[in-house]
């Protein structure tokens, strides 16, 4: 009973809004952008935050990543001919690292190095990574065949490689070439394994690995190839001597990443000259991302809200300008007995009816920019139920907020002037 | 009833006692009605006359509740309504009055039907009850086959057929009509008297204002204003006052 009410005086307020239709729809177009604003930032906003979450993940978010560079000075000096620079981790550092700290389960000391690679007759340029089997602790990826570093291997400084799919694949590495050799840098590997890789960039910071890394024992590396590099450049061979590339820690617990960073960063202040290594926190960049993420959200949301108050004011014009134009009208129903709350709720279900319709067009409109940004740029978008229900909750209230004030002035029309009036 | 005078009887149904209705104009007072007493009784048929400006409307507005006495009293079906809010004068309005006007008012935008319902809507009828009462109304005023029309497609006449209709859709005691043939040629005018002529004979009290002797004849008191005050009360010429 109380429902086929509502219903009628709905459908009574369709029918009274399809008399105008136009200006009906042009009222509406407000509240339409406003939602579609409203619902494009939220998948825009949800998808941006999957996708940091999603990258914070690979990096791993109790993991500090220390990385050797050139400190500023040596990249001044190292353009001069024959000149060699030394900079970066030290074994010695990695040791320090890993038993001054108690609050570090894991630490990766970490080699890197590009070196030409064949297997058979197919060639290419890997990075090999020499490391400890730790590393696939902390930089998790699937095994597609075979199997990972082990610690045997780096006991017995067996000559083994662990290839990356992509790389594999390009080698043409299989399943099946599962123990063949591989030449790395004109040494020669067994293939004991291949893994995924997620290889990428993740704003600043490297995901730690890449589609072409090759990972051999640590020690087997500092044989084999040594510390020092040469790297061809136009002004000649440039040569630098760099015993770790990389450093990964992994801290037991979230909240302590940044206190051991800061720990690790005073200890090779202590023990470098310069300032030849940089320490990284995913955390941080979580943390980054997300005071971004709130930024991103007051912007679009103001602009949001903006547009939804122009819609709201949008309506309220046309509901002033309709009650007046209807004050005849609303004489008469008042004459006939029509309380004036009857008024108030007869004029609100208007707006509140035409604000609805315009939230459900701008929930389809919405939707669909999110689709678009996905199809033209690759961003990632999701849609939730909170980014649907929200925005129609919100295009309800603006109805009733901005309709309120029109349904109270219509109320309070004197029906003998009303009635009077032409 | 409480509060009754010595000239209320059973038969009563309007009484105004000493009524006054002035209005401010800026330091200027008009009394619209300036002391008004006079008793209507039940299915009575009256006719107010007297020049423009006189308060007739201002008398009608008052009896049919859509406006405030500033001083003296209104008993409507026995109660005082000279103090009640404007909710209670919406819901007297509803059950026991009709109104008809000189230029119709209906909603040119809802066709005969739905104007005819208007006030089964604001009693809470249901829609197919309120449907069915509205085409009965309209063939008991000759519109039975326009009830899909809108009021624009209609003649005078037949908009006034259509008020009429919707003044009697709330089965009211009391029809007011105020100069309800004003826009409408004389022969036109004589077709809705009939039908006002009938409803009385049917047992409705009607108050008319009109400036038509030729109308105001077939009422049976005729009541004459001047300035805001009652100037005469004739009856049918065989009991006049
Ligand atoms: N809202 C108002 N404000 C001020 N004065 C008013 C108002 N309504 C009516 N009056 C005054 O009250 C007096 C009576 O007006 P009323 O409308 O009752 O006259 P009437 O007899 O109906 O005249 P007519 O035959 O022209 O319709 C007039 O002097 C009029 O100017
Ligand atoms: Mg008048």
């Amino acid at each position: 009973m109380m429902q086929t009410k509502i219903a009628r005086n709905i459908w009574l307020g369709i029918e009274n809004l399809l008399l105008h239709k136009l200006r009906s729809f042009l009222t509406m177009l407000g509240v339409v952008f406003g939602v579609g604003s409203v619902v494009a930032m939220l998948s825009v906003g949800e998808g941006a935050s999957k996708e940091a979450l999603e990258q914070i993940r690979k990096l791993g978010s109790n993991n500090i990543i220390i990385s050797s560079k050139k400190s500023a000075e040596e990249e001044a000096t190292s353009t001069q001919h024959s000149h060699m620079s030394i900079y970066g981790l030290t074994y010695e550092d990695y040791h320090r690292a890993s038993e001054s700290f108690k609050d570090i389960e894991h630490a990766v000391p970490v080699k890197l190095m590009r070196k030409d690679s064949r297997l058979r007759e197919r060639a290419m340029e890997l990075r090999v990574v020499g490391t400890t089997p730790t590393w696939f602790r902390l930089v998790p990826r699937e095994l597609i065949a075979g199997r990972r570093l082990q610690q045997s291997d780096l006991d017995k400084q067996a000559p083994v490689v662990v290839l990356t799919e992509h790389g594999a694949r390009k080698l043409l590495a299989t399943e099946s070439t599962i123990g063949q050799t591989v030449r790395i840098g004109g040494s020669q590997f067994r293939v004991v394994g291949i893994v995924k890789s997620e290889g990428g960039q993740a704003g600043s910071i490297q995901i730690p690995d890449q589609e072409i890394d090759a990972y051999i024992p640590i020690d087997v590396a500092r044989v084999y190839f040594g510390d020092i590099f040469t790297k061809r450049t136009s002004g000649g061979d440039e040569r630098e001597k760099v015993e770790l590339h990389q450093m990964i820690v992994q801290v037991n617990n979230e909240s302590k990443v940044e206190a051991v960073a800061e720990g690790i960063r005073r200890m090779l202040e202590q023990f470098h000259k310069k300032e030849d290594y940089k320490v990284s926190i995913p955390l941080a960049l979580r943390k980054q991302r997300e005071a971004t993420k709130r930024t991103f959200n007051i912007v679009l949301g103001s602009i949001a809200g903006i547009s939804l108050l122009v819609g709201g004011i949008g309506i309220m014009n046309i509901m002033l300008a309709s009650v007046t134009e209807r004050t005849r009208e609303i004489g008469i129903r008042r004459a006939i007995g029509a309380k004036r709350r009857q008024i108030v709720y007869q004029f609100l279900i208007e707006t509140v009816v035409l604000s609805t319709i315009g939230g459900i067009i701008g929930l389809g409109v919405g939707a669909l920019i999110p689709l678009l940004i996905t199809y033209f740029s690759g961003m990632v978008t999701v849609m939730t139920w909170k980014g649907v229900l929200l925005p129609l909750l919100i295009s309800m209230t603006i109805g009733i907020l901005f309709g309120l004030y029109p349904a109270i002035n219509a109320a309070k029309v004197d029906p003998i002037v009303a009635l009077r009036h032409e | 009833m409480a509060g009754a005078g010595a000239s209320s009887n059973d038969r009563e149904i309007l009484r105004l006692e000493d009524a006054c209705k002035i209005y401010q104009m800026g330091t200027e007072q008009v009394r619209a009605l300036a002391g008004i007493s006079v008793s209507f009784e039940k299915g009575s048929f009256w006719a107010i006359m007297g020049p423009s400006g006189s308060g007739k409307s201002t008398m009608m507005n008052i009896l049919g509740c859509l406006d405030r006495l500033t001083s003296g009293s209104y008993h409507l079906a026995g109660r005082d309504v000279s103090q009640l809010d404007d909710d209670s004068l919406s819901e007297f309005r509803l059950r026991y009055l009709g109104f008809i006007f000189q230029s119709f008012n209906l909603i040119p935008q809802l066709t005969v039907q739905r104007n005819i319902e208007l006030p089964l809507y604001y009693l809470g009828w249901e829609a197919r009850q309120s449907a069915e009462r509205a085409r009965e109304l309209a063939e008991e005023v000759g519109l039975g086959d326009r009830v899909g029309h809108r009021p624009t497609e209609l003649s005078g006449g037949q908009m006034q057929r259509v008020a009429i209709a919707r003044a009697l859709a709330n089965d009211p005691q009391v029809i007011f009509a105020d100069e309800p043939t004003g826009n409408l040629d004389s022969a036109t005018g004589e077709q809705i008297l009939e039908l006002l002529i009938k409803l009385n004979e049917a047992g409705k009290t009607i108050i008319i204002v009109t400036h038509e002797a030729s109308i105001a004849k077939h009422a049976q008191k005729r009541l004459h204003m001047l300035d805001g005050l009652i100037d005469r009360i004739e009856g049918k010429s065989d009991d006049a006052d």
